[in-house]
Formats: structure tokens, sequence, C-alpha cells
């Protein structure tokens, strides 16, 4: 009696259990990806997903500037690289693909008339060689401006746009993170600062006393930067040495997918899957 | 001889705590150390006070701007703090009803748990834009002593009114009946009495200021230089560690621990400081005594 309860168990087990096997090969082994900084946050969350969907996997996120991902992945030692720039033309030898981009809009006090700023003038406000708004066609006033704290990505990707070093600029006020910037501008009518445009433009529709900046006549929002043509953005992208297959592959395809939108946006970046 | 074990007991126990709590301690200042190292053997010591600025991405170290700006907060907002903790702690123990005292004494308290993000939030959407309408950008270190001083002032008030609670009735009783008036007794008997619970009080909160991040690094605009004047920004060492520690790697992160440190010099000078001026003043009156 006892054994033939046990045996119909395991038929009843094993036929729940089949199918499902049947439909998504189980998923399973070790991930180790390295490389930029300014991504690991959002590679980190994407992973925890990716694991909770696929208990079996584990993925290792390290971090250590875009040069070690692509280093990493050329010497094997990461199964895939973290670069937060577009590949540069010594790096054919990598397969790159687009997570997400990263926008840096330069944002005002709504009641500031300034509309617009050229960026030989936004470099000499930040470098202080223009102090007052009546030089860039506001109402006279001293500019506050709003410097990030060094490490910060929006701080590399608006240093290097504007090619300058971060001991060349004469902040007024450093901040930490983007809110910390919407409310320093918003508390100060006389300041400029940049934060992530998600951010800004999250703000805006929330009706704060906001204006974000074009930038070479391109407006700032978050489609100039999912097509590429607002200049103040970046590429974050996930590389390979080899075309990926397997779990890499599974990894890099769920990360561009939209599934991660929502991650993606908790971290200010813009995500391009529809 | 059951009473005298349970007393061996209790004081090995009481030795094992003690030396715990030291021994964290020194594990903490141990890992600072370590975490250090790296940066203090490449580039040495002397270059965190004599390099221009502070842009680790750059190699560049200097921290004496921000062992300036730490210290001037903190000092200014316990000269603002103390007097007014002080005064209000005398206040409610010799001259408000008991009524008055009482709601007082729950509101202080009440000040005193408040949460230092909320004082930091309130200074950046009030107190920081009030000072930009004088004189831009407004988050300055005269924002950063305010917001300290507020912060700090329950320590002082509450510490105080348990110091002065503490001195026997006795010396009010010996005042008066002296003929002293109660302004005289104040001076002259009840604060010199109480001055060692009020010091410890006032050291207690220059710890919580020195220590204060959060609130501090909303509010004084954290640029890396000496202040000039009241209407500056300035850097603390400890927004400094919390503004870049998330995104700092390799030598740019121990340069971090180097602040720690820093910090923690600080605050034990502070309190040796106070340790020997407490002792002299004791010494001082056992000899007059």
């Amino acid at each position: 009696m006892i054994v033939r309860r046990t045996i119909l168990l395991g038929l009843i087990v094993s036929a729940t259990l089949a199918p499902a096997a049947a439909q998504s090969p189980p998923i399973a082994g070790k991930l180790t990806i390295t490389g930029a900084s300014t991504l690991a946050p959002l590679i980190l969350e994407i992973a925890k997903l990716f694991e909770a969907a696929n208990p079996k996997v584990r993925i290792d996120v390290q971090t250590g500037g875009s040069s070690r991902g692509v280093a990493d992945a050329r010497s094997g030692l990461a199964d895939i690289g973290m670069v937060s720039r577009a590949m540069a033309a010594d790096e054919g030898d990598l397969k790159n693909f687009v997570v997400a981009r990263d926008g840096v809009g330069i944002i005002v006090h709504k009641s500031n008339p300034v509309r617009q700023l050229t960026p030989e003038q936004i470099g000499e406000i930040y470098t202080g060689r223009i102090t007052d708004w009546k030089d860039v066609g506001g109402k006279p006033g001293p500019i506050t401006v709003v410097n990030k704290a060094e490490g910060r990505s929006t701080l590399d990707v608006f240093l290097a746009h504007f090619k300058l070093k971060n001991s060349q600029i004469k902040p007024s006020v450093v901040i930490g993170d983007n809110q910390q910037g919407v409310k320093t501008v918003i508390g100060n009518p006389g300041a400029i600062s940049y934060v992530s445009i998600g951010t800004a433009e999250f703000e805006i529709e929330q009706g704060s006393a906001l204006a974000l900046l074009p930038l070479n006549g391109i407006a700032a929002s978050t489609e100039t930067v999912a097509n590429g043509t607002f200049p103040l953005s970046r590429e974050l992208n996930l590389v390979t040495m080899k075309a990926p297959v397997g779990l890499a592959k599974a990894f890099i395809d769920f990360a561009r997918s939209p599934a991660v939108n929502g991650a993606i946006k908790e971290q200010y970046f813009v995500p391009l899957a529809q | 001889l059951s009473r005298s074990r349970s007393d061996t007991r209790l004081a090995i126990a009481l030795a094992a705590i003690a030396i715990l709590s030291t021994v964290i301690l020194a594990l903490i200042v141990l890992f600072l150390l370590r975490e250090a190292a790296p940066v203090l053997q490449r580039v040495g010591l002397m270059r965190f006070f004599t390099d221009a600025s502070w842009n680790p991405v750059e190699r560049l170290y200097g921290i004496a701007p921000m062992l300036v700006g730490t210290l001037a907060a903190s000092t200014g907002a316990v000269l603002l703090a103390a007097p007014l903790g002080i005064g209000s702690a005398l206040f409610c123990r010799y001259y408000a009803p008991a009524g008055i005292a009482r709601i007082q004494r729950a509101l202080v308290s009440l000040l005193a748990g408040i949460p230092s993000v909320v004082y930091g939030f309130w200074g950046l959407v009030v107190l920081v834009p009030a000072i930009a309408a004088l004189k831009p950008p407004g988050a300055s270190l005269l924002a950063g002593m305010l917001v300290l001083a507020i912060m700090i002032l329950p320590t002082v008030a509450l510490t105080t009114d348990s110091a002065l609670a503490a001195v026997p009735v006795g010396y009010s009783q010996g005042a008066a009946l002296l003929g002293l008036s109660r302004e005289a007794a104040i001076l002259h008997v009840l604060l010199p009495a109480a001055r060692a619970g009020i010091g410890a009080g006032v050291l207690l909160a220059t710890a919580r200021a020195l220590g204060e991040t959060l609130a501090v690094i909303m509010v004084s605009g954290n640029v890396v230089q000496l202040p000039a004047s009241l209407f500056d920004p300035i850097r603390t060492l400890t927004a400094n560690i919390a503004l870049e520690m998330a995104y700092a790697t390799g030598d740019h992160r121990a340069a971090l621990f180097v602040s720690g440190l820093a910090l923690t010099a600080i605050v034990t000078v502070v309190v040796i400081t106070a340790w020997r001026l407490a002792e002299g003043r004791v010494a001082g009156s056992t000899g007059h005594g």
C-alpha cells in the first residue's frame, strides 16, 4: 500500500515537472561582469532580476572602469565587460551591445529668462570667466555654479563633453545626487546645474520651477537622448570578446529587453527597448 | 561568600564588556589605517596638507580646507547652541512656571529626536534660499552652522537641565539663607556646581556637530575651499566621505579613508582637550577647597 502510494506520488511529481523542464531548458552557471562604475549599479539590479528568474545562476559584478571592462573581456577574466562610452576605433575586436543611454541636461530656474547658452558660454560660466547672468543675456545677478562631486557619472559626461578638468571648475555649490541639484536650482533663481535628463523631465512634469536648456539647438529630452542626437549623452555598453552564447547571451538579451526598463529609469538612464 | 562570588561574576562580565567596546574602537581605527595605507605610502601624509586642491581623480589630495571647514562649522554651531541651550535649561528650571517648564522640556526632547535628514531638508528648502536672497549661493558656512546649532541645541539643553537637577537642594537653600539673589545664586553657586555635567553636554554636542553628515551636505555647499566669509560654501570631512565614497575606486577611495582618519584625529583631540580642562578645573577647585 505504502509502496504503491510512493510510486503514484513519484509519477505525479515527474508528470508535473517534465513539461516545465521541456518548455525552457534550465539556465545555470556563473557569470562574471566587470568594468565601468557608472554601469555597475544598473547591471547589479538587472542581475538581481535575472537571478530571481533563474535561481541557478550566480552573477558577479565588479567595478574598475571602462578600461577594465575592455581588458577583462579581451583576456577572458570576465564573461562580459561594462563600458560607459561609445566603442573606440581600436576596439573593433569586441562585440558591443547598447543597454541604455546616459543623458545630461543643463537646468536653470524657471524665472531665469535665459533659455539658450552656447557650449562656449557654459564652459566660461563653469570655469569662472563669466560670473554674472547679464553677460549671457539674462537679468543682472551673480551666477551660482552647481557642480557634482568627484566620481559621479554625470560629472564625467559633462567634463568630457566640454573638454574640462574638474580642477578648472569654479563651483559655488557641489552636490551629490540629481535630486539635490534640482532642489538647489529651485531654491536659487541664479543657479545653473546639470542633472540626468530623466530626473529633470520628471521634475518639470511635476511642476517644479525648472527649465532644461537645449544644446546646439537640440532639445534636451529622453527622446533626443534615446535617438542619439542630444550631444551631452553617451552609450552604456556591454561587451564580449566573441558573439555571446548560452548564459552570456541570455543575460545580454534580458538586459536589452523591455523587462528591465524600470530598473534603467531608476538609475536615471534612458532605456532603448520599446 | 555567595555575594562576593556574584560580585566577582559581575566584575568579570563588566570587564569583558568594557574591553569589547575598546577593542571594537581599536579595530575601526586599524581598519581605517589599513584602507588608507596604499595612498599614504604612495603620496605620503604631507601631500594631504600641501596639495593645492582636492581632485583625487587628478591625483591632488589637499584636505586642509576641509579640516578648517569642519572645525569652523562645528565651532560656530557650539558657540550658538551652548548659550541658547544653557539659557533654555536655566529658564526651565528656575524661572518658568511648572506647566510651561513641562511643555518646554517635552518640546526640547522632541527636537532631540528629529532625524538629521529632516533638519537638512528644512535647511535646503527654507534656510538656504533665505540666505541666497541676502547673498548667493545660500548654501554656505552660515547655513551649516545654523542647521548644526539647531540640531545640537536640544543636547545642550537636556544635559544642562539634568546637571542642574542633580545639584543638591542644600546649595540653593544655602544660597537663599545667605541672602543671595536668584541671579547671584545661579551665576555663582548653581552653574559652577553643575559645570562638569554642562561641560559633558557641550562636549557631546560638539562631537555630534563634528560627525554630522547628511544635514551638512544638504546646506553647506560642499565646495572644497577656505571660507573667506560666513556666506562662502565649505565642505566638511564627513561630507567629503559621504559624497564621494559610492563612486570612488583605488587611490581616490583610500584618500577618503584618510579623511576619516583626520576626522577621528580631530574628535580625539577635542575629547582629550575637554578632558584636560575638566581635570584642571577639578584640581583647581579642590585646591581652593
